[in-house]
């Protein structure tokens, strides 16, 4: 056997276990969707959200404003919108007004191109500069309270609306290199975003069912794992460690750019913050 | 040193595939549930020693958890709860449980109905009980299985 | 113990039974964590006792235990015959307590 011979032999071998792996319990996505019945909404020209790749009983929570319990969070960034902080004295509403109004379908467009800062800017990101450049005030910590209740009321706001973020133009090389991300293999595991996320979609991995990866319309979302609200770069930290691969901390390029690429994934879905998921 | 380096491939890949396969059954088809003693021991302490009576009450709960952190649990008695005739008290158990009481509902004739709904956590996949107490003195027990997946994506 | 969501039809008939919804924002430490850093077990931290009232008379209460998850939710019932208040509250373990309060129209 010449030496390329049984490199390749190899590689075959290890793609057909971890193919065994991944096939153990079958399921099937269309069948979630057949159920689903009157949850068209969220099948958008066959993107799938990942609503439909949860138990009944998880839809059901995520369905019930008074049993989802990211509408904590919902509540407390609204009291957060009218709350003076920093050296400015001012508050959100001081510049924006009525949330509902002013912040109507903001979340369905972000991460978006910032020409000051050459590079994309996130909701959370967005947040906190309003925060440090407008109101003289400190900024939130990823995945900390304060944070999390602004940017899930902000996207609890554009609830319903359809996920649209921006990638032509100068969001064209961040996109790209969120692409980019999304088909490495990374970690010990060798692993790209796509061998679970579009490969095995719709299959179970141990016991877990593989959503497509179309969370742009989720996040924050509170997480039956979790047992509170949390970021999507979160959420990609968890993935990145399933994968045995060092994760980049919340907000890094990295994780901006492959939001948008995730964001896009999920164009015409609906917005479900704060979506409930497993 | 291609021997050397094919042979490091097939243990990864043996391990994999090991790994997935190993937790996928050791996730789906052991039911660990308490020994009959253990389960009568719990039960006793609720009943003071009386044998509740099979049915006539409702536990719902998922057949698979989604997540052992958060786990749905209905729960209700046929009862009419009025003033002669309703459930005083539901208690739900899940015997592998570090602390096995989860939580218990009293109910009064102004219930309406003995119903409730909460979410609690589960350590590991097994067989939950409720055991109410009725205003007759008398006490009924249901009981599920749970199966609870253990890790789950996304730390 | 953060901001309670409490849910209770706004009119019912009398003789209605009614299904309530409550939900409150806490971690519910049940004493079996361990702090990831030090390796120390997290104190014990949990609201063990809520009670619902209705015109002043208890209808539902429940202890809780570790068990149950963190932001609690909690539904049940209410049998109606009169307008009047509910009154909803929450005890932790160190002492701290939360109230929600609705009102009803029953006609």
């Amino acid at each position: 056997m010449s030496t390329k011979n049984a490199y390749m032999d190899t590689i075959g071998r290890k793609l057909a276990a971890l193919a065994a792996g991944f096939l153990l319990t079958a399921g099937l996505a269309a069948s979630t969707a057949a159920l689903a019945g009157d949850k068209s909404k969220y099948e958008v020209d066959g993107r799938k959200s990942g609503y439909l790749y949860s138990n009944p009983e998880t839809q059901a929570i995520e369905d019930d404003d008074f049993a989802n319990g990211g509408m904590l969070w919902v509540e407390k960034g609204a009291e957060l919108w009218k709350k003076v902080d920093g050296k400015a004295g001012k508050s959100c509403a001081s510049c924006h007004g009525d949330a509902e109004k002013s912040m109507k379908g903001v979340y369905t467009v972000y991460p978006k191109y910032v020409k000051k800062l050459g590079k994309l800017e996130n909701l959370e990101q967005r947040i906190n500069r309003c925060r440090t450049e407008k109101m003289k005030a400190k900024p939130w910590k990823w995945d900390k309270d304060n944070l999390l209740a602004m940017a899930t009321y902000i996207g609890y706001l554009s609830r319903g609306m359809p996920m649209n973020v921006k990638i032509d133009g100068p969001a064209a090389p961040f996109f790209e290199k969120g692409k980019e991300f999304f088909f490495k293999r990374r970690g010990q595991l060798d692993m790209s975003c796509k061998h679970c996320h579009i490969d095995n979609a719709g299959k179970h991995i141990r016991a877990d069912l593989l959503s497509e990866g179309r969370g742009g319309g989720a996040f924050p979302a509170y997480r039956l794992k979790w047992q509170k609200v949390g970021s999507l770069h979160r959420r990609f930290k968890g993935c990145n460690k399933n994968i045995r691969a060092q994760p980049y901390k919340q907000g890094a390029d990295e994780y901006v750019n492959l939001e948008l690429f995730v964001k896009w994934r999920s164009r015409g879905l609906p917005v479900e913050v704060p979506a409930v998921r497993r | 040193m291609n021997h050397v380096k094919i042979k490091v491939m097939d243990r990864r890949t043996f391990l994999i595939g090991a790994g997935v396969s190993a937790a996928t059954l050791a996730g789906l088809s052991t039911i660990a549930s308490a020994t009959p003693e253990e389960a009568a021991a719990f039960i006793a302490k609720i009943t003071g020693g009386k044998k509740p009576t099979e049915g006539g009450m409702k536990l719902e709960m998922p057949e698979i958890a989604e997540n052992g952190a958060t786990v749905p649990v209905k729960v209700s008695a046929d009862t009419p709860q009025t003033d002669k005739d309703y459930c005083k008290s539901i208690t739900i158990i899940a015997t592998k449980n570090p602390y096995p009481r989860l939580c218990a509902f009293h109910f009064t004739p102004r219930s309406g109905k003995a119903f409730a709904s909460i979410r609690v956590r589960m350590a590991t996949t097994q067989e939950v009980m409720a055991v109410a107490e009725m205003s007759d003195g008398s006490f009924r027990i249901a009981r599920t299985t749970v199966k609870v997946t253990i890790g789950g994506c996304g730390g | 113990m953060g901001k309670a969501r409490v849910k209770v039809p706004k009119t019912a008939k009398a003789g209605d039974i009614i299904t309530i919804k409550t939900l409150i924002k806490h971690k519910m430490e049940s004493g079996n964590r361990k702090d990831k850093k030090t390796g120390k077990k997290i104190p014990r931290h949990i609201i063990d006792k809520f009670t619902a009232k209705y015109n002043g008379e208890v209808f539902f209460s429940s202890d809780w235990e570790g068990g149950v998850s963190a932001n609690p939710y909690c539904a049940f019932t209410c049998r109606v015959d009169k307008s009047g208040d509910f009154e909803f509250t929450w005890h932790d373990e160190k002492g701290e307590v939360t109230t929600a309060k609705a009102s009803i129209t029953v006609s």
